[in-house]
């Protein structure tokens, strides 16, 4: 599920990101003008709606935003965090798996093997013991890239990382493998928080358009428990 | 190739498509000779299964001739014959090694959609919608098999296509079917539906001991196969009442298990089959449960209601009262094909059944536009239709 989580509300500062002001332009304009085009009362609602995003992006203060105690803005939080509190999206997602949680931990802490099941992920190269490089498909065709490094882990049981600074993605997670109650395998869960480029409010439009993460990291755990049961992945020539 | 796709209601074309071509390790690619429409095909003609796609390709009752394997495969090699079971199996998941083959967890690259429509997905299925999988069927001159060291089964050179086509669908659900009703020697086995399941399910109830099969129908070219097979009829075009009619011919006690061999496009005379068709013409109902309802209400005290029928989502007006009340036990599902076929294979070798016996209309593929329809308006006696590729 998409959740924004939430900080102290900020009155006077913007408490829009920069990327997510340029996008409510954008859109505001195309909303605007499709709305004035329609000559009717819907269409004059429309316009209006897309006149507000506009004035969002333009003053950076989103009033939505300000009510539920969001803010995207950057505000220089400490660099021990990479998707500070009060930011971004968090998915939780688990799958059940046939299979001994040792074989299972050690397919995934081959970071290599992760773009095998990751739709998204396009290649991870690990870097050292605890750093890797990650290159994932990004919206409209470009690609996204960070350096993640492992903060805790567990052999056989968990493990944690997040992105480092200056990543394009900032990201942060964690894998949990947890034996079954009776017999019934492992447990595999996954928590992943991320900070979307274009904010929270460029993820509930990518939602809308299909992209959404909980079922997208679904989805992978799902193409996780094929490839370690069936040993391939179920596919459909096209 | 040639292979029969579905374009809409009552719209299916054979096309020259493009051969399949080995996807994964352990697929196989088989050359069909033989093929069958099966009444479950009628439900897509119909255009009452979602998620079905204008070009996809039909057919999961089909068996032929192994031409490639898998760098993964080998249990198989080119030249096999084989038979293949309709629901695509993993083989290494909970539910295959529980032998619930139609209930794999991996062969549906869609499961989400059955997800949110059941709350957890069954297999994939060769030509049965994108909820299904996706996946190509084998009314074409070669099909993709995936999974292949599951689900193919070898066959003997010294049976026919005729005698072992079945075992890829309807023998098997059939007499799973009747091996749900747990029927106790001497029982009293009610079938709603002579078509070819309800055949085969007549069939097994006897292998497995049933006293007496009784048969409801109307087609009498089917109640003669039914009769022919061990069965008493009832017409129930031309009784006034199914249950009473039932429940005379138990001595007043109802039928020990009941099987509904009809599913979702159930005809009927009474109220109820009125109302459905109604509600099912306005999209409003995706299931006709005409046959279902009866099934339940005729059965006696503690009975057994097993449904290899096939539905697909709500139904309504369903005397589930009388289900509870007379604390009957319902059993339902799509085949573990796999599980049935080796038993059932020894069966039509040792001679105890003859699947030929159903088989009404033989052509080729480009007969499959003509065998649709008289299939589904029941025209010229059809029961079964077979298809060659030659």
């Amino acid at each position: 599920m998409i959740e924004a989580t939430t900080p102290p509300p900020s009155a006077a500062n913007p408490n829009v990101s920069n990327p997510e002001r340029w996008l409510s332009v954008v859109a505001g304009t195309a909303v605007a003008a499709y709305g004035l085009t329609r000559r009717s009362v819907s269409g004059l609602v429309l316009a209006a709606l897309g006149g507000g995003l506009v004035l969002r992006g333009a003053t950076g203060q989103c009033p939505v935003y300000n009510s539920l105690g969001i803010s995207t803005a950057t505000d220089g939080e400490g660099d021990q965090v990479s998707v500070p509190y009060g930011r971004g999206i968090r998915v939780e997602k688990s799958v059940t798996i046939n299979a001994p949680p040792e074989q299972l931990y050690t397919f995934w802490r081959n970071f290599e093997n992760l773009p095998r099941f990751m739709d998204h992920v396009k290649s991870v190269s690990v870097l050292d013991d605890k750093r890797s490089h990650w290159v994932a498909k990004g919206p409209a065709g470009s690609d996204a890239e960070w350096d993640a490094e492992i903060i805790n882990e567990i052999p056989n049981e968990l493990i944690g990382w997040r992105s480092v600074n200056g990543s394009q993605v900032d990201n942060a997670g964690s894998v949990h493998f947890t034996p079954s109650i009776g017999g019934r395998g492992t447990v595999v869960k996954v928590v992943l928080r991320y900070d979307p480029p274009a904010g929270v409010v460029g993820a509930t439009i990518a939602k809308l358009f299909g992209q959404d993460p909980a079922h997208q990291v679904m989805e992978d755990l799902r193409t996780f428990k094929q490839l370690m049961e069936a040993g391939e992945i179920p596919r459909v020539m096209v | 190739m040639k292979a029969v796709r579905w374009y809409g209601k009552g719209d299916v074309r054979v096309e020259d498509v493009p051969e399949p071509k080995i996807v994964n390790p352990r697929d196989a690619i088989v050359r069909v000779t033989s093929t069958a429409i099966c009444g479950s095909d009628l439900h897509l003609y119909g255009g009452y299964v979602p998620t079905m796609m204008k070009g996809d390709i039909l057919g999961h009752e089909f068996m032929g001739e192994v031409v490639e394997v898998g760098a993964a495969i080998t249990t198989l090699k080119v030249g096999d014959r084989v038979v293949v079971p309709f629901p695509i199996a993993c083989g290494r998941c909970w539910f295959c090694e529980q032998q619930l083959f139609s209930a794999c967890d991996n062969s549906n690259p869609n499961a989400w959609v059955l997800e949110a429509m059941y709350g957890y997905s069954g297999a994939g299925i060769f030509g049965y919608s994108h909820m299904y999988g996706g996946y190509a069927g084998g009314q074409a001159e070669y099909v993709r098999v995936p999974f292949a060291d599951v689900g193919p089964f070898k066959v003997p050179s010294t049976l026919s296509d005729e005698q072992v086509l079945f075992l890829t669908d309807i023998f098997p659900t059939g007499y799973m079917a009747a091996e749900n009703c747990d029927i106790k020697p001497g029982d009293t086995v009610a079938v709603w539906g002579c078509g070819p399941v309800g055949l085969f399910a007549i069939k097994s109830a006897q292998l497995l001991g049933a006293g007496r099969v009784i048969a409801l129908d109307r087609f009498p070219e089917r109640m003669r196969l039914a009769r022919e097979w061990g069965a008493e009829t009832v017409d129930y075009s031309d009784v006034d009442d199914a249950f009473d009619n039932l429940k005379e011919m138990t001595g007043g006690r109802g039928p020990d298990c009941c099987i509904d061999a009809v599913g979702m496009e159930a005809h009927g005379r009474t109220l109820d089959a009125w109302y459905d068709r109604f509600k099912q013409a306005a999209r409003l109902e995706l299931d006709r449960a005409h046959a279902l309802r009866q099934a339940l209400h005729s059965c006696r005290k503690g009975g057994t209601v097993s449904i290899p029928g096939v539905y697909g989502g709500f139904i309504d007006k369903v005397p589930f009262g009388a289900a509870f009340g007379k604390g009957l036990t319902l059993k339902m599902g799509q085949t573990h094909v796999h599980k049935y076929l080796p038993q059932l294979l020894e069966r039509i070798e040792k001679g105890d059944v003859d699947p030929t016996k159903i088989i009404t209309h033989r052509g080729t593929l480009d007969d499959a536009p003509r065998f649709y329809e008289i299939f589904r308006n029941k025209q010229d006696e059809c029961v079964k239709c077979v298809l060659t590729t030659g």
